[in-house]
């Protein structure tokens, strides 16, 4: 490779040959191996031009999601400049600060556990998995603030099938990416590192759980969730796990970070619910970031209608 | 050197030097208004900034009489009344942001707020035990109450700087470095005065009508 300049490499350019081969195992798996992997490196360029996926890299958007809330949505900078992700500290202005140097490629998601089809997937695979979808979604923290971000991605089931879970598929683990040489802030977060955060099954299937690679039209920045994340938005913002390397399909209920940390605060569904108070504070009402009042939180963050049927005769007082 | 250093306390600007150094914090929360600077969450930033400093004043005036022994600079009292009506000052902005914003003025929602949540019971509680003492700040509530009972009155302020303290830490998630360095600074404060009154038997020298002047 000639250009070893900050982005203009791409993820084809670093993707180790081990690497390429899993791919050629997920064409496989998708079906359409014969016309794509068996001229190898070449006819696979020309077939899916290389995406570079660096932070801030435009992305072609195919499908506007019928999913999408037409309200306003919050500005590029509100987005990047107020984020919690502890492993860059726990101010919501530190991440804006402290991941501008986190290298997020080469980058690998392994998909393991109770599936047939093991295979780790390169950011590369998985921008050209599917046409990339925008969606704007609500997206509520269990701290009382919440945003509209247009999202980039596909639905989480779109790479869950492709692993075909088996009988003891029950729930979804995931792994966030920790390197305490880059992440040093991760020290003092007072949470466990790495981050792990699960799903049911049926929650991780669900069409509105987004595979996210993206928002804004670009790649995601760092302080995001780089390079891909989970974006659930009838959930608290923090089952949404960020920097994604590791998903694991399992048979019990995943131990996830912040119900770890606190149980009588976190639950693991953490579904948004206005009438289930966190110890501390209410979350009847939250205040959308540019907006000097306070507005009341709708059930499921809005997405009752898609989701509620996930929780038919579940006490959400209990399994909160 | 401390005949200078007394001579600086102790001279006319002193007080309006002291006065116009405690106003920097709100000038520089105007200036990053002004800016267009106070973050994606405007609102939290400011009641973040206001709960900060209505800590760092009441821990500042709690230090005054530490400094005032181990400095030998008695006059270090006349900053006093000063910087604790300054925590005063901050709290008031602190609990407006409360009240406006996020309760709309409305009254039974911050009762109702008070009464659950523990962090705000103690933060409330904080604010409303500082009223009197700054309604009795003044030279003339001192002679009106008399030196001791004055003194037995403000030194509720200990019991206010841990209601602080408490009240920032159950706020936090899960980093609690910063809470756990004001609660060491208060300790530090209180322990001097618990050593201090254990060694020497006899009644403190903070306050006397003349000493406020």
């Amino acid at each position: 490779m000639s250009s070893w300049k900050e982005g203009e490499l791409t993820y084809a350019d670093v993707t180790p040959k081990s690497v390429y081969l899993n791919r050629r195992q997920i064409l496989k798996a998708m079906g359409i191996a014969g016309t794509v992997a068996l001229g190898g490196k070449a006819i696979s360029r020309l077939a899916f031009p290389p995406a570079t996926a660096n932070a801030g890299t435009k992305l072609n958007v195919a499908v506007k999601s019928p999913f999408s809330t037409s309200e306003k949505q919050n500005t590029f900078d509100d987005v990047t400049h107020y984020n919690n992700f502890y492993e860059f500290g726990t101010d919501k202005s530190d991440p804006s600060r402290n991941a501008g140097k986190f290298r997020t490629s080469p980058w690998t998601v392994s998909v393991e556990g109770a599936v047939k089809n093991r295979a780790k997937y390169t950011m590369d695979d998985l921008l050209k998995l599917v046409p990339l979808e925008e969606r704007i979604y609500r997206h509520r923290c269990v701290e009382g603030w919440s945003i509209v971000v247009p999202w980039i991605g596909y639905s989480l089931n779109t790479l869950l099938k492709l692993a075909q879970p088996n009988d003891k598929a029950k729930y979804v683990a995931f792994e966030s990416y920790y390197d305490r040489d880059q992440m040093p802030w991760g020290e003092h977060s007072g949470i466990d590192l790495p981050y792990v955060e699960g799903l049911r099954l049926d929650e991780a299937m669900h069409p509105l759980t987004l595979l996210c690679v993206g928002m804004y039209g670009e790649s995601l920045p760092n302080q995001d969730g780089a390079p891909v994340r989970l974006v659930i938005p009838w959930k608290y913002g923090f089952k949404s796990i960020k920097s994604i390397v590791k998903i694991r399909f399992v048979e019990g209920e995943p131990r996830t970070t912040w119900n770890l940390y606190a149980p009588r605060e976190y639950g693991f569904y953490s579904n948004v619910n206005p009438n289930v108070d966190h110890p501390r504070w209410s979350q009847a009402t939250e205040r959308r970031l540019g907006e000097f009042s306070r507005r009341k939180t709708l059930m499921f963050n809005g997405y009752g209608d898609q989701v509620a049927s996930l929780y038919t005769g579940m006490d959400l007082k209990k399994y909160y | 050197m401390r005949k200078f250093f007394s001579q600086l306390l102790t001279s006319k600007w002193s007080k309006a030097f002291v006065f116009l150094a405690c106003l920097t914090p709100l000038a520089y929360l105007g200036s990053r208004a002004y800016n267009g600077r106070l973050t994606a969450n405007p609102v939290e930033y400011v009641q973040h900034f206001t709960g900060d400093w209505t800590l760092r004043y009441l821990l500042i005036t709690l230090s005054i009489t530490p400094l005032r022994k181990l400095l030998n600079l008695p006059d270090l009292i006349r900053f006093r009344r000063m910087l604790g009506l300054f925590a005063f000052t901050y709290v008031s902005l602190h609990f407006l942001t409360y009240l406006w914003p996020d309760q709309g003025f409305e009254f039974s929602g911050m009762i109702r707020d008070v009464a659950k949540r523990p962090f705000i019971t103690v933060g409330f509680l904080g604010f409303v035990l500082l009223l009197p003492l700054a309604l009795t700040s003044t030279t003339g509530w001192i002679r009106r109450l008399g030196g001791k009972r004055w003194q037995a009155l403000h030194r509720l302020i200990y019991v206010i700087a841990l209601c602080g303290v408490i009240h920032y830490y159950w706020l936090v998630k899960s980093d609690h470095r910063l809470p756990l360095l004001y609660a060491a600074i208060l300790a530090a404060l209180l322990l001097f005065r618990l050593v201090s009154s254990l060694l020497k038997p006899r009644p403190a020298v903070a306050a006397s009508p003349a000493a406020l002047r």
